[in-house]
């Protein structure tokens, strides 16, 4: 069977359970004085639309930046910019300076899903289907079969449709950025990467490695010859690509400090939501400070594109991710969505990849781990069955938490204790993981194509 | 889980495409919903808090009981689940409730009771052979007949956005069509007759079942060219699926024929009073008709052949049901397109009955009935089309010819369903993508199937 006719079908079942979940509601949907996530994408067209450039990131009387200033690069708000002059054709109401405060209608949910979805068929999905047909060695029928369980995955889904946000812009440029230097278009590479960075600063997590990997190919090529000229034609495509998006900002130096000051506000606070990492867990002795939920998307988009490799773990992972952002979503109202497309992506990862065959050593690139162990414990041959009776573990977890948190009401004493417990079981589960791949990394570092995906 | 873990781990690939669906179809719990689901509620309503004697006379919602005693009789035992959900909605005066609860039990009933259509689909996909086994998952006709069946588009969007409960009524058909096929004639029979007593609208295809049971198999054997042998007639089978269809109307019919109801239950089945056309028009004959006499009229208006004062105010096209009366051309009556309807079928009965070629031509029979009713049928629903469709998918697996047809028929059929989501832009969006899915999904189907059989003699 032709390969493009599968992929569209693959693409179209993507889109089709995109377009399903967009119609349930919004992250503050109906809850004034503040709304939520939703509102804010919507005040910054208004932001972007009404003011000069250099009103966006400072507090003055039309752009209070209490209610959902920008904290976001630029290219943000020239894409809030875009979507409001479509906005503005439609009905400028939904625009207009200071009234169209909290304004929700069915129209105007239609048109913000509309740009979700549109932003996401034009960036975020290609790049998912050229890595897909790029991955060697595996058949075609499985390239297929990653495409639609890449596309399947919930936490995008969930937090772009659902919730309302614009990651898959950013992930879809961080994407095309790995795409291009695998496939060695260095430049063009490091231009998306730099437009994912320009777009969400989040992205910053990825640019070490990003960095450390191409720095290591100037230097394979030779510091002196080639090399050179590389590091210095990337060097500048960096640069330019910095200053074009970020021109309007460096007339003046307060207009730049005043962004960087918007986009690392590092009085915020460790914590913006009850978030599964080790500061969350610590938190309850301990009081530190914050990172934001939905920040685990930057961990899930390179784990799903070693699914056709560590078919069972990347499951695993990726379901966890999902489980993490429980309360988030539920207090979005999305619990049957969450349900749905979480049953969904596993269904189509064991139909595909049969995880559940692959859970020897050698499937989980543990072998040289488990050989390296054995020469100081000879009786270390249960290390997939341990892995297999935590995974079971912690489905059966992930399962009662959620059916809990559902069903019954927490104690009065402790009214966040199904939260925080979700938390620290997803942290647990992460904590795990961040070993995992650290030995993959360690004991497989002779496989450079490890080192390239994971990284 | 674990019968997950099995499903998955026997590679069970009809599984995950049953599982799949179902679980699209909990994601369109949330999508707008018709007056259809109004309908239903009410129906739960009125064969929960009403005895039987009430049931067809029962109209304090306009939507009354229209359907056979055996859908009352469901609506009945969805009834007793309905209380566990919400109460509410089985007050026969609380119109138009529609609480979250309300919403999620009606969902999850249309999605629960496709279990039989899945089971239906299963059993067809045993009737089917492959000719050429390929290595392809994707070539095996049996995949295709799963994918084409269990993802019908045009199926989702009437049951599961729409509103209504024709999966399980569709999964009846399809199990006495699977029947027929495995010669298990009675069985077959038996299902059809429980069908018409769900929905009539069955009664479209009920022609093609009668002669195709009177002359295969009532008469057991045939000729040397095929053609029929008198002295065959077994008495016997005639009347055991006489007893059968007589025993199935009897119980449907029986508790209102002792309560000398049945002209009342025979007036709410056969509404005649509701028009030539649907409200929302199914692109048949009278469709064009319609459309023709319109254009006449205004033709006939500018030139001064008619006059103003004489023609009726009340617009086809306005979404009411109600009677009209045709300005230039002769009014349709309902004898009409009852004739209309016999005539448009002769030929397809004459086959069966002159030329049986097996179930394979019952099933071809079938679906030129049902699509002859659809053209010229008296006040029929767009949604009608599903009836050609689904028994089609079977053929269209079967030879190439077939399939190129059923691409043709899926694709329109399909597209005239769009009116059905007309009142949320949303929902259209959706309607696009889903309807491209399905189109795509059947050309690539239809690509394969050609490969497939373009070798095969033609007339299997």
């Amino acid at each position: 069977m032709e390969k493009w006719y599968l992929m569209t079908i693959v693409v179209l079942i993507g889109l089709t359970v995109r377009w399903t979940v967009s119609l349930n509601s919004y992250s503050g949907a109906g809850k004034p004085p503040m709304f939520g996530d939703y509102e804010a994408q919507r005040h910054w067209q208004e932001i972007t639309f009404n003011l000069p450039v250099k009103q966006w990131y400072f507090n003055s009387s039309d752009n209070n930046l209490q209610y959902w200033g920008l904290d976001y690069p630029p290219l943000t708000a020239y894409h809030s910019l875009l979507c409001a002059y479509v906005a503005k054709f439609i009905n400028a109401d939904w625009i207009a300076l200071h009234t169209s405060r909290g304004y929700e209608s069915q129209a105007h949910k239609l048109f913000m899903r509309s740009t979700v979805l549109i932003a996401d068929l034009l960036i975020y999905i290609p790049a998912v289907v050229l890595y897909c047909c790029c991955l060697k060695e595996i058949s075609t029928k499985k390239k297929i079969a990653n495409v639609l369980c890449i596309l399947l995955y919930p936490g995008l889904i969930l937090i772009d449709y659902g919730h309302f946000q614009y990651n898959s812009v950013s992930l879809g440029f961080a994407l095309w950025g790995v795409l291009g230097v695998s496939c060695d278009w260095d430049l063009l590479g490091s231009l998306a990467f730099c437009l994912a960075i320009n777009y969400k600063q989040m992205e910053l997590y990825h640019s070490l490695p990003f960095f450390c990997f191409l720095l290591g190919k100037c230097f394979k090529k030779g510091l002196k010859g080639k090399g050179f000229v590389l590091l210095v034609k990337l060097a500048c495509t960096v640069v330019a690509s910095f200053i074009l998006c970020w021109l309007p900002f460096f007339t003046e130096r307060e207009q730049t400090l005043q962004v960087l000051r918007r986009l690392f506000p590092v009085d915020r606070g460790l914590f913006e939501d009850k978030v599964a990492n080790i500061w969350c867990s610590f938190n309850v002795l301990l009081k530190i400070k914050d990172i934001l939920p939905r920040h685990i998307q930057l961990i899930m988009r390179p784990v799903c594109l070693v699914l056709s490799d560590i078919p069972f773990m990347s499951t695993w992972f990726l379901l966890v991710s999902t489980f993490s952002m429980l309360p988030l979503l539920l207090k979005d109202e999305l619990l049957m969505p969450s349900v749905v497309t979480t049953m969904a992506f596993f269904i189509a990862c064991v139909t595909f990849f049969s995880i559940f065959e692959k859970t020897s050593e050698e499937e989980l690139q543990l072998k040289s781990f488990s050989i390296s162990v054995r020469k100081y414990l000879p009786c270390f041959t249960f290390l997939s069955r341990i892995i297999q009776y935590l995974f079971l573990i912690s489905v059966i977890t992930m399962v009662l938490l959620t059916l809990m948190t559902v069903t019954l009401d927490p104690p009065q004493k402790l009214p966040d204790l199904f939260s925080v417990l979700v938390c620290f079981v997803s942290c647990l589960n992460f904590l795990f993981f961040l070993v995992y791949f650290n030995i993959i990394i360690m004991w497989d570092s002779q496989n450079g194509r490890n080192q390239k995906k994971i990284s | 889980m674990a019968a997950l873990t099995i499903a998955a781990g026997t590679g069970n690939w009809f599984s995950a495409l049953a599982l799949g669906v179902t679980l699209l179809k909990c994601l369109l719990i949330p999508t707008y919903y018709s007056t259809d689901f109004e309908v239903h509620r009410n129906w739960l309503a009125i064969t929960h808090s009403l005895p039987i004697s009430q049931w067809y006379y029962e109209a304090t919602s306009e939507w009354t009981l229209d359907y056979p005693p055996f859908f009352a009789w469901f609506e009945y035992i969805l009834s007793h689940v309905a209380k566990y959900f919400d109460q509410e909605m089985l007050n026969v005066h609380n119109l138009n409730y529609s609480s979250s609860r309300t919403l999620l039990f009606q969902r999850f009933s249309v999605i629960f009771t496709d279990i039989l259509f899945v089971y239906a689909v299963h059993e067809c996909c045993k009737c089917i052979g492959g000719k050429k086994v390929g290595k392809e998952l994707t070539e095996k006709p049996k995949f295709i007949l799963s994918v084409l069946l269990l993802w019908n588009f045009g199926l989702l969007i009437v049951d599961h956005i729409h509103f209504q409960y024709n999966g399980f009524l569709f999964g009846l058909m399809l199990l006495s069509i699977a029947r027929l096929f495995q010669k298990r004639h009675m069985e077959g029979a038996f299902l059809f007759a429980v069908l018409l007593h769900f929905k009539h609208i069955y009664l479209y295809v009920a022609p093609a079942y009668g002669v195709y049971l009177l002359r295969s198999y009532c008469f057991t054997a045939n000729k040397s060219d095929g053609s029929i042998r008198w002295n065959s007639f077994s008495f016997v089978r005639v009347i055991s699926l006489g007893l059968v269809v007589f025993l199935v109307s009897a119980l449907s019919l029986g508790p209102f024929l002792a309560l000398n109801q049945l002209p009342q239950v025979f007036s709410r089945l056969f509404p005649f009073k509701r028009g030539l056309c649907h409200a929302y028009w199914a692109p048949n004959f009278w469709a064009l008709y319609n459309a023709l006499d319109k254009v006449l009229s205004v033709i006939g208006l500018k030139l001064k052949f008619l006059d103003p004062n004489k023609i009726p105010k009340a617009s086809m096209t306005s979404g009411l049901v109600q009677q009209f009366q045709h300005t230039v051309l002769p009014s349709v009556t309902p004898l009409a397109t009852l004739i209309c309807t016999l005539i448009a079928i002769l030929p397809s009965i004459f086959c069966l009955w002159f030329k049986p070629q097996g179930p394979r031509g019952f099933l071809r029979c079938l679906i030129l009935c049902a699509l002859s009713s659809f053209m010229f049928g008296w006040h029929v629903h767009e949604k009608a089309i599903l009836l050609a469709i689904l028994p089609m998918s079977l053929l269209s697996v079967g030879k190439a010819g077939d399939a190129s047809v059923f691409l043709i028929l899926t694709t329109t059929g399909h597209y005239s369903l769009f009116p059905l989501l007309f009142t949320a832009p949303e929902r259209k969006n959706l309607f696009l993508i889903g309807w491209k899915l399905s189109t795509y999904l059947a050309w690539g189907l239809w690509k394969s199937a050609v490969n497939l059989y373009s070798l095969s003699p033609p007339g299997s």
